[in-house]
């Protein structure tokens, strides 16, 4: 099945680049440099392998076009993108997060205790600010360790990751909570138009945040930084501030997954919310093209990286393969896109 | 060429030589990096290998290494013809190296870097009892006494040199080649190492010394090749050669050839100069900077000069709040100032131009719209959002009249040639409109006609107003520019050359002599006549 697989987004390969290629040479083609040529070409290459495998599950998996399979496969990558959108502006820094999951089971923790004892609309909002404001903080100590005491990030991160879910389990006394509050649950059960709430709210981070890093100051910095820190340094960029200030992005959008995880459950367990999410993360990530060594930051690239990494296990799953070797796909995958933005250089 | 590589010494070899390395060639792309360049090097002799930046040296060290192949010439080592294709083999054959980056591995112990990958071996086990106790004799015969069992990380610099040399000698090394090995030592350190060296020498093994430090290839050379642009432009023992015609023939100027026409303009450039932008008095940082006072007004562009490694970079920091002072003060517009970071630098009007273009200047991967923009990008926001017309209002208006080559602003600002690149940098600073421009070697690596042009940019920032410090390697070029020249020696102000008291010949002079003594130099060089500066040459050599 997986040869299959392969060979036939060997044969779809050349028909879908034509399209893609005429799609973006819309706007006029003589200022089309180099450059953006490049950015759309390294970017093509996700946008082609995702469509290649729509395609082949549109033909060879029964009941793949249907709004039911969508939002399955939507609702499963929601928190691995929105995670995956504050790890795509740590790794722009140069930096990578490890502490994510910890921070999603931070705030998956504090947010039923807040909803279940403060009643009404008021205890509704308070658990959705406080739990992500509480992820946040754990940001800040994340971007503390890195800039003030220069801790690696990745030492740095492994505090809070080790740490962090001890404290969640610390705050509720370890035990299991569940609950039925549809109020706080719309954020993930929620539908507009047949449409997830969930998703839509993922999609608006994605066009958010892909506007943020293109046109704002800090996005700016961001790639500044991760691009040549001692330039930027030399150059008057605020490095420490900019790296403080995407660690907490990072951690309080982990923050924001961890309540929709707990919404999708209806119960909260310290022990699994957000488990293994920071790997998750950083796959999509890095198969969206955003090179790990900082410098560069494709948010949309990561939604897609999220989207290859969901549907390739979808495929799988839907023609018999068990997950466990979907898994060893998965790392196949991952090593498959680092290799391609290796060469790529 | 004027002199040639024949010009040899006085004394000849008292032994056969070692290592013999003639009319070797290498080019790099097309671009020859070496034409005919010779080195011989005896046994039992300490040789210094000296020259600018991009003269050779390291070139010509990497192909005895074997990290590069020759193009042409011939090697020959102990007598045998030798061409090493990996550094291993040069290792082998007994030639040791010594980088200025020692590479030793820090959290293993003293004992186990002497013997990395060469343990004692005892029923197939490594010895470590044999490991310590042999590492620990070698480095007696140092004179050194520390623990050996301790990780080489923990001990200075200086430490970690010594018991590079001693890797090199208890692996039989013939010849050791140290590369700027006394760069970040302070004198005490320094003056151990010699007496290492030393020892090594009176060993009978052979020693090539590459530094830039004057004072030191005088203490501790026997001999010296100066290589220059690809070529050995004189070999001599180092007691045939005083300082003024080492400097001389390491810059390739000769003294006759020294140009006054400047002069005037220079002088009436001084006198019409403004209000006085920054003053720095006296500034010190370990271990670069001892001593370094100057000042720069609005409309005059003056020159810091010295040798590599004198301090001119690190004085450039320290004045931009790149690195913290230590000692001494600083007063931007009159004004007393503890400069915290560049950013404050900035805000003062003060901008910065990296010597290191790549390390310290470029974002290799981003546009040359965002590289241009990226210092005043902050006045380009608006409410957080970069005002993209503006922007990109700058950058053509840059690209424009600064004439910088590109495809499109979009491209991202590695493709560039090196001149562009530099040319984008320095619209970076303009961008931010300075007062005062720091300019590091502003024209290293980058091609001739690109040298003119940013010689021209520059001279137009200082009639418009802007006060300029610029260093240069090339002196040529430093007083292409230049109104006045502030040298430095060892991190100290050795001499201020005004106007019509500065030449090339002068700034020479201070940097090998520093600037108390051989006015009489000085004044010869002022009349530009060449007799009277080969009189003087005459007599400085008897003097020496």
């Amino acid at each position: 099945m997986a040869l299959k697989l392969h060979t036939e987004s060997l044969h779809t390969e050349p028909r879908l680049g034509e399209t893609a290629q005429q799609m973006t040479a819309a706007p006029p083609a003589s200022a089309a440099t180099t450059v953006r040529k490049w950015r759309h070409l390294a970017m093509q290459r996700e946008v082609i392998v995702l469509l290649a495998m729509v395609l082949f599950n549109l033909i060879f998996t029964p009941h793949f076009w249907s709004l039911q399979t969508f939002n399955v496969n939507m609702t499963q990558v929601v928190t691995i993108v929105i995670v995956g959108i504050g790890m795509t502006l740590v790794v722009a820094t140069g930096g990578i997060d490890l502490s994510v999951g910890a921070s999603m089971a931070i705030s998956g923790a504090l947010a039923p205790m807040l909803f279940l004892n403060i009643a009404g609309p008021g205890g509704i909002a308070l658990a959705f600010v406080l739990p992500v404001l509480a992820a946040a903080l754990c940001g800040v100590f994340n971007g503390l360790l890195v800039t003030r005491l220069s801790v690696q990030p990745i030492v740095a991160t492994l505090v809070l990751f080790i740490a962090g879910r001890g404290i969640a389990q610390v705050v509720t006394d370890g035990s299991l909570q569940a609950f039925n509050t549809p109020a706080f649950q719309w954020i993930a059960l929620g539908k507009v138009a047949g449409v997830p709430f969930q998703v839509l709210l993922m999609l608006a981070l994605v066009v958010l945040f892909a506007w943020v890093v293109r046109k704002t100051l800090f996005g700016q910095y961001l790639l500044i930084t991760g691009g040549n820190e001692k330039a930027a340094y030399l150059c008057g960029v605020p490095t420490a501030t900019v790296k403080l200030i995407a660690y907490t992005l990072c951690a309080a959008l982990a923050g924001l997954a961890g309540l929709i995880s707990i919404s999708v459950n209806s119960s909260s367990d310290a022990n699994v919310v957000g488990l293994g999410v920071e790997l998750d993360a950083i796959a999509a990530v890095a198969v969206g093209g955003t090179a790990l060594t900082g410098g560069k930051a494709y948010i949309g690239g990561t939604l897609i990286g999220a989207l290859i990494i969901q549907l390739l296990r979808y495929t799988l799953l839907a023609h018999g393969i068990p997950d466990a070797a979907a898994l060893v796909v998965k790392a196949g995958i991952i090593v498959a896109a680092v290799y391609v933005q290796r060469r790529s250089r | 060429m004027t002199e040639s590589g024949k010009e040899t010494p006085h004394s000849p070899l008292t032994r056969s030589p070692l290592l013999e390395m003639q009319d070797i060639g290498i080019s790099f792309g097309g671009v020859p990096a070496l034409r005919s360049a010779n080195l011989s090097v005896a046994a039992g002799e300490v040789h210094a290998l000296i020259g600018q930046n991009g003269a050779g040296k390291s070139t010509m060290i990497k192909i005895l290494t074997g990290a590069y192949r020759r193009g042409s010439g011939s090697v020959r080592f102990e007598g045998r013809e030798i061409d090493f294709r990996t550094p291993k083999q040069a290792r082998e054959a007994g030639i040791s190296t010594i980088y200025q980056e020692i590479n030793l591995v820090p959290f293993r112990s003293v004992a186990e870097n002497i013997f990395l990958g060469r343990e004692p071996r005892r029923f197939g086990l490594i010895d470590w009892r044999a490991v310590q106790q042999r590492a620990a004799a070698l480095l007696e015969s140092f004179g050194l006494q520390i623990d050996v069992k301790k990780p080489i990380g923990r001990y200075s610099t200086a430490i970690q040199q010594m018991v590079a040399l001693a890797r090199a000698v208890s692996s039989d090394a013939k010849m050791v080649i140290m590369d700027e090995s006394t760069s970040s030592l302070d004198e005490r350190e320094v003056e151990l190492l010699f007496t290492v060296v030393r020892k090594l020498r009176d060993d009978g093994r052979a020693v090539i010394f590459v530094s830039h430090r004057l004072d030191e290839l005088y203490a501790l050379c026997d001999r010296v090749t100066v290589m220059r642009d690809g070529q050995t432009v004189a070999q001599s023992t180092m007691a045939d050669m005083d300082k003024l015609q080492l400097v001389t023939r390491m810059l390739g100027r000769t003294l006759a050839a020294v140009v006054q026409d400047d002069a005037e303009a220079r002088e009436a450039n001084l006198a019409r100069r403004g209000k006085q932008m920054i003053s720095a008095t006296q500034l010190g940082a370990h271990p670069k900077v001892s001593d370094v006072s100057l000042e720069v007004h609005a409309g005059e562009a003056v020159g810091l000069a010295g040798l590599l490694g004198s301090g001119r970079t690190e004085t450039m920091r320290l004045m931009f709040g790149a690195d913290p002072l230590e000692r001494g003060s600083l007063s931007i517009g009159g004004e007393t100032v503890a400069l915290k970071s560049p950013q404050d630098a900035i805000s003062r009007g003060l901008a910065y131009l990296t010597e290191d273009r790549k390390a310290e200047g470029i974002v290799p991967e981003l546009s040359v719209r965002d590289n241009l923009t990226l210092v005043c990008l902050r006045t380009l926001a608006k409410n957080g959002v970069v005002d993209v017309k503006k922007q990109q209002a700058i950058v053509d208006r840059f690209i424009a009249s600064l004439g910088i080559k590109l495809r499109s602003a979009d491209q991202p600002i590695r493709e560039l040639s090196g001149g562009n690149q530099q040319k984008v940098l320095l619209a970076r600073w303009l961008a931010a409109e300075p007062s005062l421009l720091l300019l590091d070697e502003p024209t290293r690596g980058i091609d001739v006609g690109a040298k003119a042009d940013v010689a021209k940019i520059v001279r137009e920032l200082r009639d418009a107003g802007l006060a300029v410090l610029l260093s240069a390697s090339e002196l040529e070029e430093l007083t292409a520019v230049a109104d006045r020249a502030v040298v430095i020696r060892d991190g100290r102000t050795v001499a201020e050359l005004n106007g019509a008291d500065m030449s090339e010949t002068a700034i020479m002079d201070a940097i090998a002599y520093g600037s108390d003594g051989h006015s009489q130099l000085a004044e010869a060089a002022q009349t530009a006549n060449a007799a009277h500066i080969e009189d003087a040459l005459e007599g400085d050599r008897h003097g020496a």
